[in-house]
């Protein structure tokens, strides 16, 4: 199901000398009809299938994880459509691909050297993703920052997963947790735990490993900074999840307020803690909207990381609505951007000025991603939050526990709105600077808004489709 | 039929949306309609339900998978409230014929903000109600943002800010009480039934409670009511006071002492003479009547004047709902009906009939425009609903402030007496506004003034759409003055159904 993306990209590179929109558009409709036939092959032919003891999964939940990717990836695509920075067609939706099948690799596998493989797979795409805006320095700087900081996290997460392996003897997630199951926590096991958060912690811009974050925001073409912050976060926050709730199953400890235990709870505990107050705080002051983008997904970030370590029936559906939700949204705000970009020639707070009279249509659909990021209902964000946080409550351990948490995580979503207030200020208030440049919003960039847009709303109205699919499934996958 | 009222609202919203953006008459009609419409779905909705039950609207599966649900309901206290928001927002567009700046958007975040209340005061299932709430706080933002006069954006942010923070608490309490109540349902008839743990009770009831009471202005945390309504159009601030404020107060009723009654039992300990969380805000509502009275006994602005004397009005409110009597509670409920028609009546003098015209609200200078006899209507109407204001018999105030003080005798006798004293300050100050605005004592150069100041006489006159907007208020407010049964009648058979059963009964 896989393999089909990676022929299609291969044929990009036959279109050679056609003018670049033209190729342009006909690349991405080449991809898109590929991530619509997996997609659709997926929904035809559901299977149930453990390849080589657990090195590929495939069951319901997965699929619609791969779904739900394939979806984040054609709206990406959608995006690239109206973007001039480059001049390699094939070669760039050709990484777009290869990126979006190593996510699905990695959503597929239960195996940590898969997983790793996969993982690798993802980031070196998306590094090249980040520089492929040759002309501009910060693309540059941007991706370099982003492989240093990617390539000691591998490093970390390597080291953590051999630990796992020289611990458990095995590469498998579930033989891994049975072998490490014990009383108590083995030193070894714990610095396990911490490389291997660490390297996660990385992949999904969780604070202290956000550091790469803003800058590859700001710096990377727009198409990839938002399938960075969609695509990859989905695939990485699932990963992740599987890893932590089945991988080292026996080893939670308690991170609750009275009845804290060694464990891997607490450890994520701290980091959602400290992503949830970085990224609000540090977004307060940002004068970029893609660098206020990037701390309020570190911050959200936090509050996923809150879904992870839950160990509610529920929980896993909870994040993965959540996440999915996230992901569309942001890309929403990365089109808007994109737009106002081509429109007004930057990204910060002041270039938006003004926008609800220039393009109307295109400023409601931004107010709809950041009063859903916001988490105002009834929109797709105040749904994905009430959930998680709900789950959060009725772990089972210690009951109302993670509740310290879940207050702080309420509180920081109340400082959250000052800033996406501040970008539609700018949008709805502000007067636009004297001479306006009246240039029309391209059609063509503003039809996957609107959808986008439409998909969050009717999300947040009506989460019960998502919710029961993901919740079927999980129940299904016997979690 | 009551359910329309969300609907058409929304509608409308919609309909505006699809406008051309530059007839500003069109938007203003098919808004006004819209709120017609939702006034004429209120009043449909009180003939066809039943005196002294719950009747439910709509009751269908949301998320079936969380257990939520779509449910719309109504008792005696909503249908006070949604009759009062259809007032309200007829009044208001009445009052903001003259937006011609982006009207289409205005009166679509408008109508979107009543949507919202409408569905704040019939959802009977929490989550739904959480929905409704935060809906009703983006508009607000909005308006008083882009239309906004004195220091609007700041004003508007901290509104917002304030809104989102009790909203935050709420949430952190209702999310709280899902899932100690099992994860099946929000629905409030199951919450209310089940037994909530006495130790949760007690942190949930004041953290939901303080949570509303932000929006209800309770003092310390009315800073945002006063400098909120300045910066908002006139319709706004008709909307913050006479129907945002008591979405706060409503939602103290409906949830915190509804899913809590235990939170206000007494602590079996006295911290500071404290002996229960009853006693902390009661006293807290006290100072809220007294505070507000006094600080708009020295203000210099006419709205700030109008702005500090809301914080005062609903402090009865709180207090009404703390004295947990039946009397006391019914005159909350009905203050609030009252507060939100005078308190509109107020704005709109201040903000449309003189603000718009004159350009300025500083008492000195209004006191040199001799607008008694510019403008005779506008004398009167605020004559007459400062009177109202101060608590004259014959006038809905009169009545709910009685009921709340009768019902505060009993629970708090010296609160009660110190409440008394804000009344008295409350006359002082609308008297002084009312003498120093309309009726000031000018130097006698009355003809020299008005040749050197010719923009004196070419202000604009009063104008239909004003007259009928605060015809329509005064004769509310005369109505429920002469005959309070006609709303009393809903009010206290809600009290007695299942809903309030955990209350603690009685003086204590």
């Amino acid at each position: 199901m896989v393999t089909a993306l990676v022929v299609l990209a291969a044929d990009l590179l036959a279109l050679r000398d056609l003018e670049l929109r033209f190729r342009l558009s006909i690349g991405a409709l080449i991809s898109i009809a590929g991530c619509l036939v997996s997609a659709g092959w997926m929904l035809a032919l559901p299977q149930h299938a453990d390849f080589f003891q657990g090195t590929l999964v495939a069951d319901s939940l997965r699929e619609l994880v791969k779904i739900a990717l394939l979806v984040l990836t054609i709206f990406t695509l959608l995006l690239s459509i109206e973007t001039n920075f480059t001049s390699h067609v094939g070669e760039y939706f050709a990484l777009i691909l290869l990126a979006a099948s190593g996510m699905m690799f990695l959503v597929s596998s239960e195996d940590i050297l898969m997983i790793f493989l996969s993982l690798e797979l993802t980031s070196l795409s998306l590094y090249i993703l980040t520089a492929f805006n040759k002309r501009s320095v910060q693309s540059a700087e941007a991706a370099l920052k982003y492989f240093l900081f990617g390539g000691v996290s591998a490093a970390f997460t390597l080291f953590g997963l051999s630990l796992l392996y020289g611990l458990s003897g095995s590469t498998n997630l579930a033989q891994i947790a049975a072998a490490i199951r014990g009383p108590g926590l083995d030193p070894l096991l714990a610095a396990a735990i911490v490389m291997t958060v660490i390297g996660f912690g990385f992949k999904v811009a969780a604070a202290p490993f956000h550091l790469w974050a803003p800058d590859v925001y700001q710096g990377a073409p727009i198409p990839s900074a938002a399938f960075i912050a969609s695509g990859s976060k989905v695939a990485s926050f699932f990963v992740f999840a599987r890893v932590m709730m089945l991988g080292f199953k026996g080893a939670e400890g308690g991170g609750g307020w009275h009845a804290y235990r060694p464990g891997w709870i607490p450890v994520l505990a701290i980091v959602s803690l400290a992503s949830m107050v970085l990224g609000n705080v540090a977004a307060l002051a940002q004068s970029s909207v893609r660098r206020l983008l990037a701390y309020s997904a570190i911050a959200h970030g936090g509050y996923m990381l809150l879904g992870v370590m839950t160990q509610a029936p529920q929980s896993l559906a909870a994040l993965m609505y959540y996440a999915v939700t996230y992901g569309l949204t942001a890309l929403g705000a990365f089109g808007v951007v994109s737009v106002v970009q081509e429109m007004s020639g930057g990204d910060r707070l002041v270039d938006f000025a003004g926008l609800s009279r220039r393009a109307p249509a295109v400023s409601l659909c931004m107010l709809v991603f950041m009063l859903s990021l916001a988490g105002i209902p009834p929109l797709a964000g105040f749904f994905g939050k009430f959930y998680i946080f709900a789950q959060a409550l009725s772990g089972p351990a210690d009951g109302m526990g993670m509740l310290w948490l879940v207050i702080l995580a309420i509180a920081m979503s109340a400082v959250s709105l000052y800033y996406y207030l501040q970008v539609l200020k700018q949008i709805y208030i502000v007067e636009a600077p004297a001479p306006i440049r009246s240039l029309p919003a391209p059609v063509l960039s503003q039809v996957p808004l609107v959808l986008l847009a439409l998909a969050v709303v009717a999300l947040g109205c009506a989460p019960e489709w998502l919710v029961g699919k993901f919740t079927a499934a999980v129940k299904l996958a016997g979690l | 039929m009551l359910a329309w009222t969300i609907y058409s609202s929304f509608l409308g919203v919609a309909v505006l949306m699809l406008l051309p953006r530059t007839n500003a008459r069109l938007a203003r009609t098919v808004a006004l309609l819209t709120a017609l419409l939702g006034l004429g779905f209120a009043l449909g909705g009180m003939l066809d339900a039943k005196i002294g039950e719950v009747h439910t609207i709509t009751r269908v599966p949301w998320i079936p998978s969380l257990g939520l649900e779509y449910h719309l309901a109504a008792d005696g206290i909503s249908l006070t409230l949604v009759l009062l928001t259809g007032l309200a927002a007829v009044a208001g567009i009445l009052f903001s014929w003259n937006i011609e700046h982006r009207a289409k958007e205005f009166f679509a975040f408008y109508l979107a903000l009543i949507g919202g209340v409408y569905g704040v005061f019939l959802s009977f299932d929490l989550f739904l109600l959480f929905v409704f709430y935060e809906i009703a706080i983006i508009p607000k933002y909005f308006i008083i943002a882009i239309w906004g006069s004195t220091r609007r954006e700041y004003g508007a942010m901290k509104l917002a800010l304030y809104s989102f923070v009790g909203s935050a608490m709420v949430l952190i309490g209702l999310v709280a009480a899902y899932v100690v109540s099992g994860g099946h349902t929000m629905s409030i008839f199951e919450l209310a039934k089940f037994p909530f743990p006495h130790g949760f009770q007690m942190w949930a009831f004041p953290l939901v409670f303080v949570g509303f009471a932000i929006l209800a202005g309770l003092w310390p945390f009315h800073t945002w009511a006063p400098t909120g309504h300045v910066a908002a159009p006139t319709a706004a601030s008709m909307l913050l006071a006479g129907v945002v404020m008591k979405l706060g107060a409503y939602g103290c009723l409906r949830v915190a002492m509804t899913l809590f009654p235990e939170g206000m039992a007494p602590w079996g300990t006295h911290i500071l003479g404290f002996g229960s969380w009853r006693d902390v805000f009661s006293l807290l509502a006290v100072i809220g009547i007294l505070y507000g009275a006094l600080v708009a006994l020295v203000q210099k602005d006419f709205k700030f004047i109008i702005g500090y004397s809301s914080v005062s009005h609903m402090g009865f409110v709180l207090l009404g709902l703390m004295t947990l009597s039946q009397v006391g509670m019914s005159g909350a409920v009905l203050q609030m009906f009252s507060h939100g028609l005078l308190a509109g009546l107020l704005f709109a003098v201040v903000g449309r009939m003189v603000y718009d015209r004159t350009h300025t609200r500083d008492l000195a200078d209004l006191q040199q425009m001799d607008l008694g006899t510019l403008f005779p209507f506008t004398a009167v109407i605020f004559t007459i609903a400062s009177v109202a204001s101060m608590g004259l018999p014959g006038f809905s105030g009169f009545v709910a402030e009685l009921q709340v003080l009768l019902g505060a005798w009993q629970a708090f006798p010296t609160l009660t007496v110190v409440s008394g004293l804000g009344l008295l300050v409350g006359v002082a100050y609308m008297l002084r506004a009312l003498q120093r605005v309309f009726f000031a004592d000018r130097e006698p150069a009355p003809v020299a003034a008005r040749s050197s100041g010719n923009g004196h006489l070419s202000l604009e006159p009063i104008s239909i759409p004003e007259r009928l907007g605060a015809v329509l208020l005064v004769g509310v407010s005369l109505a429920i003055g002469l005959y309070p049964r006609l709303l009393l009648d809903w009010i206290i058979p809600s009290f007695n159904s299942g809903l309030f059963g955990g209350l603690p009964k009685g003086p204590p």
